[in-house]
């Protein structure tokens, strides 16, 4: 079977704190050209104890070798499910970096910026189309962010008319952000057990008038189309309450249909997995806000208008929840994802919803009669299989680590709670059928070791320069830093 | 497009073992009503060339330091970035990786992570440093929630001298949690005033909040609201908005500060008119657990060899949903990335250079803009790399002078101090030469006549 996977050589490499040597620099300044200054002895520390002393040449090889163990989506297939781990442009990164957007200062005045503010505005306008929400904001840093925007916003909403409601209503299936974030917004949470999609009924059963919101993510993390969603909305506003959009999945439905037009009141984008934007191995990511009329008053400040031919920053709103973060939003990860839209169109955005879940559905063929599909519904954007069937004593975490030795970044694993040991693949439009193939046939194969040969999976990974590491060590006596 | 490769071959075979007829019927499960019937209102797709032209003529409409002389601060800082950094982030091994679930292929964003973590310990002073937050002000913002859990007060005293948008940020993220946040004022040294201080503290109080060096440039004596904190059992956050600073200065932690926010954009990171940043957290080691974020542990693996994990994560979201000590998931990874590899170029010489730097170049130019007609210094507070200004003829009527001439002077104060008119907030960092100080003093006293 052919398979990416590989060894090569692998260089070792120290902390960088163990090539220090004194003397050894890897800066440069100009000299000082004006008279030295102090401050008085009271206020200025030592030497920062324990900062490296190494050259330009050190850091270079140190940070090259550490990337040589990392698996990146230019690596190879990354079917990290939810996280929509596509291709990142590189025109998109040559973008980011013309230096008359990554130059300017946040506080540029208004009247030197319009470049930065006229993009801000544009892609404002291109995400509220793609969502059919009548009003975005950019400012939230990542999605979780996003979250805690639009819920404070839904709950500035209810004081707004004089409603106190405690509850916030969260299916089984959610992202553990989505609770996190009703707490932080002071509610109580009150789960709703879905049977793969969430059905009118639970809702209506579950819903009274201290319910502030029902936070719902569509299509869900089980990859499914949550089918009654308009019904659902409809129950919660007769209610009085609102509806959350997790945006996270929004891939599967870039022109094809809108979640501003099934009823959702709010919704986070997630730029770093529906529009291309790198990773980064953890963020930066950019998770904007859309919002219906009704909450429009309350956005965070400041919201870029146009007025006239040119655009401000507006702060004066006296409904808005107030700001998220110091100054307008992760610019540089705006610029990308600009960049991305302007690049697919209309079409192109559609065309790569339409290949996304296609890839996700060929995976679903070909594996279903291999791994245990414990929701038979349509797949969209991803699938959800999980270990029931797998012999030899062999577990999801045990594929994961298999996956690793054939050359594959594995999916998320045990993920979403409601499926034990579930196995969460998300190919995303960007990876071709040979690719898919490869992948199903490693999976195949790797269902047939586990009944076979279940040990290469329990020592699995054995190609890696770690094996697999203690996790419960690390966790009983924390070191957290380099100790000299 | 060039980013999907599937082949009308490919297509027809996948579908015929997807068993469906045609692309539509994969979105089956969408009910028709929902169904978009009109292709999306978007500009027509650009090639690459295009695109770029394009994006070009947005990035012509922006003012940079190289467009203008620049003494803007205020929370985003115009330092040196040394190549080094964007050369290795562009390494995709890193920027095209997630968050490192999967430890055995993401060893290298784990140790450069752990690298990073040890780096802001180092700086501040303090034992323990998550693998980042978004910004200094939600960072400022977490630091408060976390004092309030660890003393399980709700009362908050914030100096009215920390960053503007910091002291926003939090009232957002405390809006609804039952919390009391009450501004201490600043005195005639554009500290944060002790005895105002001493007044509204009280054993109900969770924290004191200050900047270090706060709005104002002015460097805070953490060591004296230490110790009013810590007489009431509260908590002192260190919000350090200008890290470059602490190459200089006393550590927050050495002074007594329990936790440090911050803003690491000032470590390599561009200005990209305001993000991404960089939040960076630190707190001392009995704290840890309840510490927001992601943390990067030492371990080995099977084979005893050094490796590097996410740990204790049953704080966080995804485990602990609604009682995590955050909701934050994705974080600035890539930002504390930059972080690193700039503190490791800079080094121990480095970061005192450059610190030194901005301290003597600001205070030479404090120096030529005090000795102006029309022009002082309010404030007595030592600084370090920003200062206020007040200008006889009005802080707006001065700037826009300025801006006549290319110069973006510094931050007018009214927006956020409305008894404020007069005054401005003057940056100067290693990036001003003499030659740029001496063409804003000349460009201020120009306008006097």
């Amino acid at each position: 079977m052919k398979t990416p996977g590989c060894t090569g050589l692998v260089l070792d490499e120290k902390l960088i704190f163990e090539h220090s040597d004194p003397g050894r620099k890897g800066y440069s300044l100009p000299e000082l050209d004006v008279p030295k200054a102090a401050l008085p002895s009271s206020l200025v520390r030592d030497e920062v104890s324990g900062f490296p002393e190494v050259s330009e040449v050190d850091v270079v090889r140190h940070f090259t070798r550490l990337s040589t163990w990392n698996y990146g989506v230019d690596s190879g297939f990354y079917p990290l499910g939810s996280c929509t781990m596509k291709y990142n442009p590189k025109v998109n990164e040559v973008a980011a970096r013309l230096p008359g957007l990554a130059n300017v200062h946040p506080e540029t005045p208004e009247r030197l910026c319009q470049g930065a503010l006229a993009l801000m505005y544009e892609l404002q306008g291109a995400l509220a189309e793609i969502s059919g929400f009548s009003a975005v904001t950019l400012q939230p840093a990542a999605g979780a962010h996003g979250e805690l925007t639009g819920m404070l916003m839904i709950r500035a909403f209810h004081e707004a008319r004089g409603r106190s409601r405690r509850k916030v209503l969260i299916p089984d299936t959610a992202h553990g952000t989505n609770p996190a974030t009703a707490a932080l917004c002071g509610y109580e949470v009150v789960p709703v057990s879905s049977d793969g999609v969430l059905g009118a009924d639970a809702v209506a059963a579950a819903m009274d008038e201290d319910v502030a919101a029902l936070m719902v993510t569509n299509p869900n993390t089980l990859g499914l189309f949550e089918s009654q969603i308009r019904e659902v909305c409809d129950i919660v506003h007769a209610k009085g309450g609102l509806v959350y959009c997790d945006g996270a999945n929004l891939n599967a439905l870039m022109g094809i249909a809108r979640p501003g037009d099934m009823g959702l009141d709010v919704m986070h984008f997630n730029l770093h997995k529906t529009f291309s934007t790198p990773h980064g191995g953890g963020g930066p990511g950019s998770g904007p806000v859309g919002v219906s009329d009704e909450l429009v008053p309350f956005l965070p400040v400041p919201v870029v208008v146009r007025e006239g031919e040119g655009f401000r920053l507006e702060y004066d709103r006296s409904h808005s929840i107030g700001r998220m973060r110091a100054f307008h939003g992760n610019f540089g990860i705006l610029v990308r994802a600009y960049a991305y839209i302007r690049s697919m169109g209309a079409a192109g955005l559609r065309h790569a919803s339409e290949m996304a879940v296609l890839n996700a559905n060929y995976i679903r063929a070909r594996l279903e009669g291999t791994y245990h599909l414990p929701y038979p519904a349509r797949s969209l954007h991803e699938v959800v299989f999980s270990d029931r069937d797998l012999q030899g004593g062999c577990h999801t975490l045990d594929v994961a680590k298999r996956l690793i030795d054939y050359g594959y970044h594995p999916p998320t694993v045990y993920f979403p709670l409601v499926v034990k040991g579930a196995i969460m693949i998300e190919p995303t439009e960007t990876e071709s059928k040979e690719i898919l193939d490869e992948f199903c046939d490693a999976m195949i194969a790797i269902a047939g070791e586990a009944a076979e040969q279940p040990e290469l999976l329990h020592e699995a990974p054995v190609r890696t320069r770690t094996r697999r590491l203690d996790e419960t060590r690390a966790a009983r006596k924390p070191r957290l830093k380099w100790k000299g | 497009m060039r980013y999907i490769p599937h082949t009308d071959e490919d297509i027809r075979e996948m579908l015929q073992a997807v068993g469906v007829e045609s692309v539509d019927d994969l979105f089956s499960e969408v009910p028709s009503a929902l169904r978009l019937d009109r292709p999306l209102d978007l500009p027509q797709p650009l090639a690459e060339g295009p695109l770029l032209k394009e994006l070009e003529r947005l990035a012509a409409g922006n003012a940079t330091a190289s467009s203008h002389l620049s003494f803007l601060g205020g929370g985003a800082y115009n330092h040196f970035i040394p190549a080094v950094v964007d050369h290795l982030i562009s390494r995709s091994e890193f920027y095209t990786a997630y968050t490192p679930y999967q430890p055995e292929i993401s060893q290298g964003t784990l140790q450069a992570i752990f690298e990073y973590q040890s780096l802001i310990c180092q700086l501040t002073g303090l034992d323990a440093a998550n693998a980042s937050m978004y910004d200094g002000a939600s960072a400022c913002a977490e630091a408060v929630m976390m004092a309030a859990r660890a003393t399980r007060r709700r009362k908050v005293l914030i100096s009215r001298a920390l960053h503007p948008e910091y002291r926003q940020t939090v009232a957002s993220y405390c809006r609804y949690l039952r919390m009391d946040l009450v501004e201490v004022a600043f005195g005639g040294d554009g500290a944060t005033d002790p005895d105002d201080l001493a007044r509204l503290i009280d054993d109900e109080t969770a924290a004191v909040v200050a900047g270090y060096p706060n709005y104002f440039g002015v460097i805070e004596d953490l060591a004296a609201l230490a110790s009013v904190a810590h007489g009431e059992g509260a908590l002192l956050v260190a919000a350090v908005a200008e890290p470059i600073a602490l190459g200089l200065l006393k550590s927050p932690g050495e002074l007594g500060a329990d936790i440090v926010a911050g803003e690491g954009q000032s470590f390599g990171i561009p200005l990209a008119y305001g993000g991404p940043y960089l939040g960076f957290f630190a707190a001392r080691q009995k704290a840890v657990r309840s510490m927001p974020g992601r943390l990067v542990g030492e371990t080995v693996d099977r084979d005893d060899r050094r490796g590097f994990v996410l740990t204790l994560a049953t704080r966080e979201q995804h485990i602990r949903r609604e009682k995590a000590t955050s909701n934050i998931c994705s974080n600035e990874g890539l930002c504390a990335l930059m972080a690193a590899i700039y503190l490791c170029l800079m080094g121990k010489a480095g970061i005192r250079e450059v610190a030194e730097q901005n301290l003597a170049k600001a205070e030479y130019a404090k120096g030529r803009i005090a000795a102006l007609e029309g022009f002082s210094l309010p404030f007595a507070g030592p600084t370090f790399n920003e200062f206020v200004v007040e200008a006889a003829e009005g802080a707006a009527a001065v700037l826009s002078r300025l801006e006549e001439r290319k110069i973006l002077g510094g931050l007018a104060l009214d927006r956020h101090f409305e008894e404020m008119p007069k005054q401005f907030l003057v940056c100067v960092t290693e990036q001003n030469s003499r030659e740029e100080i001496d063409a804003l003093a000349e460009a201020l006293a120009g306008g006097k006549r």
